[in-house]
């Protein structure tokens, strides 16, 4: 039986040899995979790109005190992001599940649209929830728009639960009994921080300080947002610390949803105050790419604007 | 010759797939009638006996006339690209028999099949390559497309038609060679079970077998989210069913996709069927995965149960000022205060206020929350464990019913009046802002709530006039529909009883009752046509009535015995007096001039017509009835 970690290594070996850059998890909150400027802002314009990278995400309102065996304040996603989708994306997708030892033929496979909507985001895309024996194991999505933008080149998303997964191969009935590695289990590693956190969201964070840290990260990047059009050296200019003050903005939300703290009337405006953040930095983002695409690539690697995409090795009738 | 269509795609949404069949049966295959199946992962069409091209037409242009000239014929002939010699003269015009070659059934495929797919409507569709490329609901990623043995050559974003067909995900080859006469057999081979009512009816007889409690929606979005469907029975620890059985089986049910297992109507047994998309599970790995979620599933019901009893549905009726309603109209908590004076209105009793005063509480329960096809029933449980009276559960419980109108209506007065109030709160808040159904498009089911407190109305018998509540074109075309599509009556009957004053629903019913009733017998037709003619004449001396009928102008014989009728005709008599009513309406008629020069006489006249015409008016309005005179 492979740990926690030696499952998320081979799904890592496995989308590595698929010509995939693996990254490590975005160090700025993020309330899911999607969200981490990899996914976001990557998935814009029409530069090919593959990603995959492990994203701890924080669902302030999701947490409970580290008590319920099922459900987590954060939970580990496997993020996979294949730009544009090869045609044989969904049979990659089945031999990755292979690949951390679930024998197909002996499971039930089912694929159950789900569609994927992120209002604070403006994004939507169409796909499924990936259901093993009855447990939903992946969410897949091609991806249609984002930050209000319709997409160059669609891309497949495929986002693993990996407590979910994990705990389905140990064969164990609560997330905390997941063993992490050898001798140490998932309870051992996590389950202070879902106490603490659940306390801290649900019953001590400040109101008033984080209303303040959210109107600050607001102007911060409304102010940043402002200046792109003036600002002469526009490569240089940083649209990526921008959208730090998005997912700031994002969490800050969700903290305050947590605590209770937002009104009916103030829950829509709220949302549409995070969008229009979210979908003014994709703009600068996309603007900024297509200037990237004529500029000879200077950098180190040399490597063209393009990265240097492996092939895949195809299942897909000759 | 046959022809075989299959297109191969990703997982398409099950209830999506019956309509994109009624789309591909009408297929225009040259004379040949479609046969459509389909599975998740393909459409497919078959049919026999086409054409292998198209025959050989003559079409007969007409020209200029002779007498405009060489030229003009000329440049007839140019523009038909022939030469003047193959133009004949038919009288005084030129005339063209111009042939139009018959073409390879085969190319006019290769030129039509790629629109034909891509117009398939759906709800919604996506693209998967580059901008601007082809949309579908998933991605196409193989098209068999053959004509006899001969491939009809097409391409559609990217993927080239072939012969080469693909099985099952796990268990079937991804290439198979197929055509007309095996592509069912091969793909069975590859397990996967092409038609419909097949897979239909295997995961009907095994889940039956099972002990399984069927649900027919459920077998339908099964035989849809499967190629090769087989049921397999699960269990769960009896301890789980202290739960309720309404939340067990929603679990089960809208979550899980399993049937539930009874041992008698109502009383759920500890177990559970599941169908798989794999013909069978020889190491138990699929029950045994299935059985786990179901007890995590069934834990977290617990674990909100007990969450939830901490705090009362009495103290969470101010937390609903966090729930939004709608977001024009504010919160929960507002519409409950108008639910609640709604519920006074009606005259609902104290239960019937309590239960309106916790009927969206539940809104804020986890249960709900994770279970939102629960709301409504979860309050009702909740109340009854927190010892809120019978009467005050029960109202809560049903208060979302009738959810269509096939369902029934609550079965207490109090929940009856709740229900109402809490509908039609919905139907006067979204019309006051103007978010109304349009065509289509229904998101907040405000044609359902209306259905809903109509079927109420009418089938509980409630005394509420119709103008009490909301009387506009939209609620009147609810309740002409209930009265026309579901209790049956005929339109015209329905028109006719409406286009008197409405009324409470069920005094309506009666009438319409009545009406359909004395149609059948021999005096109505000759009388709705003499009330027709009454109107008409009243219609054409455009006649304001007098206050009363003077009695001293009538005439005797005909006149004043319609009058005698008239007057003793009560309101409770009126639907027996039909046949005594005809024969005198018809002496007056024969016998009597309306129209005459003197004005006293006549207003005196027209206005007994009018008043006849009023009487009869608080049942129904006969001038709508369609009489046999009308019919051409």
């Amino acid at each position: 039986m492979d740990s926690f970690q030696q499952t998320i290594f081979k799904l890592k070996r496995y989308w590595s040899d698929r010509g995939a850059i693996i990254t490590e998890p975005y160090d700025v909150e993020v309330g899911a995979g999607t969200m981490a400027p990899e996914t976001f802002l990557r998935v814009l314009g029409p530069k090919p790109y593959r990603v995959a990278y492990v994203q701890p995400s924080r669902r302030p309102a999701d947490g409970r005190y580290g008590d319920n065996p099922n459900r987590l304040y954060k939970h580990q996603q496997l993020q996979v992001i294949l730009k544009p989708s090869p045609a044989d994306v969904l049979e990659q997708y089945l031999a990755s599940l292979e690949a951390i030892g679930i024998d197909l033929k002996k499971h039930d496979i089912k694929f159950e649209e789900d569609n994927w909507e992120s209002p604070t985001l403006g994004a939507w895309g169409v796909g499924w929830q990936v259901m093993l024996d009855g447990q939903e194991i992946t969410q897949f999505t091609y991806f249609q728009q984002c930050g209000g933008i319709d997409l160059d080149l669609v891309p497949a998303e495929i986002t693993y639960g990996l407590e979910r997964l994990v705990q389905l191969l140990q064969n164990v009935d609560s997330v905390y009994k997941i063993e992490w590695t050898e001798g140490v289990k998932y309870a051992e590693v996590r389950h202070a921080e879902e106490l603490q956190f659940s306390v801290y969201n649900f019953e001590m964070a400040d109101v008033p300080r984080l209303w303040r840290l959210f109107g600050e990260h607001e102007a911060e990047c409304k102010s940043l947002l402002a200046q792109y059009e003036k600002y002469e050296d526009k490569l240089r200019f940083p649209v990526l610390p921008t959208y730090d003050q998005v997912l700031k903005c994002s969490n800050l939300f969700n903290l305050l949803d947590a605590r209770g703290a937002i009104s009916v009337t103030e829950r829509v405006a709220v949302i549409k105050r995070v969008r229009d953040l979210a979908v003014g930095t994709a703009k600068l983002w996309a603007a900024q790419q297509e200037l990237v695409g004529q500029v000879p690539d200077l950098s180190p690697s040399g490597a063209g604007s393009r990265p240097a995409l492996r092939t895949s090795p195809t299942q897909e009738p000759a | 010759m046959n022809f075989l269509l299959e297109i191969g795609t990703e997982e398409i949404p099950h209830w999506m797939i019956p309509s994109a069949l009624a789309q591909l049966e009408k297929l225009d295959l040259f004379g040949a009638t479609p046969k459509v199946d389909a599975t998740p992962r393909r459409l497919v069409v078959r049919a026999e006996g086409l054409p292998d091209r198209t025959p050989d037409q003559e079409q007969l242009v007409k020209g200029p006339p002779i007498s405009a000239g060489e030229k003009a014929a000329l440049g007839f002939a140019k523009k038909q690209g022939v030469d003047l010699s193959a133009m004949q003269k038919a009288g005084d015009y030129y005339e063209l028999r111009k042939k139009i070659q018959g073409r390879p059934v085969r190319d006019l495929l290769a030129e039509s099949l790629p629109t034909s797919i891509l117009g398939i409507q759906w709800p919604k569709t996506m693209y998967w390559g580059a901008k601007g490329s082809p949309r579908f609901i998933r991605p196409i990623r193989w098209i068999v497309a053959l004509l006899g043995d001969e491939i009809i050559p097409f391409e559609i974003a990217g993927v080239k038609s072939g012969d080469t067909s693909r099985g099952h995900r796990i268990l079937g080859k991804s290439q198979i060679k197929v055509d007309y006469g095996s592509v069912e057999r091969e793909l069975r081979a590859n397990k996967v079970i092409l038609g419909a009512a097949e897979r239909r009816n295997k995961i009907e007889t095994e889940a039956k077998s099972l002990g399984a409690t069927l649900d027919p929606d459920l077998v339908e979005t099964l035989t849809y989210i499967t190629e090769y469907p087989a049921a397999i029975k699960g269990d769960f620890d009896p301890a789980y069913l202290q739960l309720p059985a309404e939340v067990l089986t929603t679990v089960m049910r809208h979550h899980q996709k399993y049937f539930a297992v009874e041992t008698n109507p109502g009383v759920l047994a500890p177990h559970f069927v599941a169908v798989m998309n794999i013909p069978a599970d020889p190491d138990g790995e699929v029950k045994k995965g299935n059985e786990r979620v179901l007890k995590a599933r069934f834990n977290d019901a617990r674990f909100f149960w007990e969450v939830d009893q901490k705090k009362k549905l009495a103290d969470r009726v101010e937390d609903l000022s966090h729930v939004t309603f709608q977001a024009k109209l504010g919160t929960y908590l507002e519409k409950t205060h108008r639910v609640v004076a709604l519920v006074k209105e009606l005259g609902g009793d104290e239960n019937a206020q309590r239960a309106a005063l916790l009927s969206k509480a539940d809104l804020t329960t986890e249960m709900v929350k994770e279970f939102t096809d629960l709301q409504g029933i979860v309050g009702g449980l909740y109340a009854k464990a927190q010892g809120e009276p019978e009467a005050v559960s029960k109202a809560i419980y049903e208060h979302y019913k009738p959810l269509s109108m096939e369902d029934s209506i609550p079965s207490t007065t109090a929940g009856q009046i709740l229900a109402i109030a809490d509908k039609l709160d919905n139907l006067r808040e979204f019309f006051r802002i103007d978010m109304v159904p349009t065509g289509s498009k229904d998101p907040f089911a405000l044609r359902r709530a209306a259905q809903g407190i109509v079927k109420m109305l009418v089938e509980a018998k409630l005394p509420y006039p119709l103008k009490s509540l909301m009387d506009n074109d939209f609620m009147r075309e609810r309740i002409q529909y209930y009265f026309r599509e579901i209790q049956g009556f005929k339109y015209d009957e329905v028109n006719a009883v409406m286009a008197s004053e409405i009324g409470a629903l069920s005094n309506l019913e009666e009438r319409l009752k009545w009406l359909a009733r004395v149609r059948q017998t021999p005096d109505f037709e000759p009388l709705a046509a003499s009330f027709k003619r009454i109107n008409n004449i009243l219609k054409q001396a455009n006649f304001k009535p007098n206050e009363k009928i003077e009695i001293g102008l009538l005439e005797e014989g005909p006149e004043r015995e319609l009058y005698e009728t008239y007057w003793q005709t009560s309101f409770e008599t009126l639907a027996e007096s039909i046949s005594t009513l005809r024969p005198v309406v018809d002496r007056f008629f024969d016998k009597v001039m309306v129209n005459v020069p003197d004005e006293k006489l006549r207003a005196n006249r027209l206005t007994l017509l009018h008043n006849l015409l009023l009487k009869f008016s608080t049942i129904a309005d006969f001038s709508e009835i369609v009489t046999s005179g009308d019919q051409k």
